[in-house]
């Protein structure tokens, strides 16, 4: 089973994200970079695959340079081999560009079957897998919370809002994640160790075939970058009793708040 | 720009989820400004009658894609049908709830029609011909303005976040071709909990965190069920077992914007906060007053939750005259 992982580095969940002063693009200079976390469970998912059925795990990026530390953390989680696309015309993509350029990656390697993350908690697109497999004509499963294979087939538990729903894709199949599909592994000091040496091949668009041209023009523009309206911490209610605040707070909502 | 807005319906046996209504009244708004037709896909089993009540949200033409192997949301079916739907009618925006399935068709569109896509966006404004979207990136710590350029524009609306608005028009239903054309996806089984209030949707959500100390969520879930609302939890309590994972609210979980949030025990972590700030009024209960949560809420109330939520309970009784 041949395993292809898509994996995006990003600035950690608890990272402060600034906006730069052209207010266009965000400042990164404090932050912490990590491995996506919907994509650390498809490199788990990945590596359970290979466990159950054989083959290997090869791990696809495109991104900075940076992203190369991102990689090297999936290799010691166990993954085979790694690819980063790094190329100056493949900065600020957005998401259909970089399906584009993973899909023109993959379809010079043989695979199985391609896991992504739902999302990437950045741009939070919810678009790169569904379009990888829409590019590559191949069907797509995302939110996948369980999966097996047999017979050439994967069969996926989905979540959907009040439930689940079971769906069976032909491989070559892609499937995203969804929290609750597995507990990613630690990568251990061997594992770190191995990773050295392990294969990670950095590419320009020009040595898998690819211009500019050929990713276009990005469709989604940024124009303007804010931040939310800062919440105010509004009242503490008082009270002697607990049912004495338990009355003033259903007053208020009830009289002020108006929401009940 | 070629005109005409397509709204994409939502359901499940035939009925409709809110965000079909607010997608519906969006998309009404959108092709008023821009002074063209809104038409509504609906794509279902049995579902052409119960179409016809979409026209009082504001649809001009509604489009059944009615068949039996219709009934259940596959991928690869839907698209096909959508981008049939699109070659022949060519609208320039498409707009669809980002539901968890409305998510799935988005961006399937979106590689096969070439086509720019915005997800979850919580406001769309027209500009000199130019549509642009408000949607949060970060984990809602950031709101992007966004041009969408090309046709056509597939909008994704955050569910909860738009205004539902009746209109006066008389949709007409017009039955079109149900080719599922060609697929490779299988539906299996589905296992829906159809009676539980869905967290995205709700109008009040009432989660509880760590401090709940076991699976017993009887305390909150009378209080939400008092309110009509959904319970919700954060990840410490997922991560415990105590509730399930499609009811964490945060950054990795869902995000909701209800008109009434209330955190039972929960400390405010900042991937909690990502899920729920832009809820429309906050409470919060905690016994520790320096809980950064406390920050973040219109309300307060420091305190131990068993001893605070029932009595809540009971005043909310009283007002409600229950
Ligand atoms: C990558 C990543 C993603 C994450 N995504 C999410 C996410 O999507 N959603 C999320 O919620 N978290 C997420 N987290 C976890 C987050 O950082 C916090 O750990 C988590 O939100 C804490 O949950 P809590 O508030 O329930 O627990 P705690 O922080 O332990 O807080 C419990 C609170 O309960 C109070 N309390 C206890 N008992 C009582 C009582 N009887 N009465 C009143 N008050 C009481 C305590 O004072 C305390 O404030 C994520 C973390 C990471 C690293
Ligand atoms: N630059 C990238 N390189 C590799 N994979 C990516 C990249 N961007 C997104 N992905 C994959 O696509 C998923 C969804 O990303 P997005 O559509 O940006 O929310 C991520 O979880 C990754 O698996």
């Amino acid at each position: 089973m041949e395993v292809i992982v898509l994996l995006k580095q990003v600035p950690s969940t608890e990272s402060f994200v600034g906006i730069s002063e052209n207010g266009l693009t965000v400042k990164t200079d404090d932050v912490k970079w990590v491995i996506n976390p919907y994509d650390e469970f498809a490199v788990e998912e990945a590596l359970r695959v290979k466990e159950a059925h054989g083959g290997s795990v090869t791990i696809l990026s495109t991104g900075p340079e940076k992203a190369v530390e991102a990689i090297r953390t999936a290799l010691a989680m166990g993954a085979d081999k790694g690819i980063l696309i790094n190329d100056p015309a493949a900065c600020n993509c957005d998401g259909l560009q970089t399906a584009k350029i993973l899909a023109a990656v993959i379809k010079n390697m043989p695979f199985d079957l391609i896991i992504a993350g739902q999302r990437a908690v950045d741009g939070d697109n919810y678009t790169v897998g569904s379009a990888v497999a829409g590019f590559l004509n191949i069907p797509a499963v995302t939110m996948v919370m369980k999966e097996a294979i047999a017979d050439r087939k994967i069969t996926c538990s989905r979540t959907v809002e009040g439930g689940m729903v079971v769906i069976e894709a032909p491989l070559p199949a892609l499937i995203t994640t969804q929290r609750g599909l597995n507990e990613p592994r630690y990568a251990s000091l061997p594992g770190i160790m191995k990773a050295k040496k392990k294969p990670l091949e950095i590419k320009s668009l020009k040595d898998i075939g690819l211009d500019a041209a050929g990713i276009g023009a990005p469709k989604t523009k940024i124009i303007s970058l804010k931040y939310p309206p800062e919440r105010k911490g509004g009242k503490m209610i008082a009270g002697e009793t607990a049912a004495d605040k338990a009355k003033s707070l259903v007053k208020a909502l009830h009289e002020e708040a108006k929401v009940i | 720009m070629s005109c005409g807005v397509l709204a994409i319906a939502e359901q499940v046996n035939g009925v409709f989820r809110k965000v079909t209504y607010e997608a519906l009244s969006e998309g009404r708004r959108i092709a008023d400004g821009l002074g063209c037709v809104l038409s509504v896909a609906v794509i279902g089993s049995v579902i052409k009658d119960k179409s016809e009540p979409l026209g009082k949200y504001g649809a001009d033409r509604i489009l059944v894609a009615d068949d039996v192997l219709l009934e259940e949301y596959m991928t690869d079916a839907y698209t096909n049908i959508i981008a049939g739907i699109v070659a022949k009618e060519k609208p320039c925006v498409i707009i669809l709830g980002a539901s968890s399935r409305g998510r799935d068709l988005a961006a399937s569109l979106s590689a096969r029609l070439d086509a720019p896509l915005a997800m979850d966006c919580i406001a769309v404004r027209l500009d000199a011909g130019n549509v642009i979207v408000t949607r949060p990136m970060y984990g809602g710590k950031i709101l992007a303005d966004i041009m969408l350029e090309g046709e056509p524009r597939i909008i994704g609306i955050r569910p909860n976040s738009m205004k539902i608005a009746e209109s006066q028009k008389e949709g007409a239903v017009e039955v079109i071709a149900a080719d599922r054309g060609s697929t490779a996806l299988k539906f299996i089984e589905k296992k829906l909990d159809t009676g539980k209030v869905e967290l995205t949707e709700a109008d009040v959500v009432v989660s509880g965190g760590r401090g709940m100390g076991g699976p017993d969520y009887s305390t909150i879930e009378k209080l939400a069920g008092l309110l009509g609302g959904a319970v919700g939890a954060s990840r410490s309590a997922v991560d415990e077992g105590w509730r399930s994972h499609s009811d964490q609210v945060g950054q990795t979980g869902k995000v909701v914007s209800p008109n009434l949030y209330i955190a039972c025990v929960i400390s405010g972590a900042i991937q909690h906060l990502a899920g729920m700030s832009s809820s429309k009024v906050i409470v919060a209960i905690n016994k520790d007053p320096e809980a950064p949560i406390f920050a973040k809420a219109d309300y307060g109330i420091t305190g131990d939750l068993f001893e605070i939520v029932p009595l809540i309970a009971e005043e909310i009784k009283k007002v409600k005259g229950m």
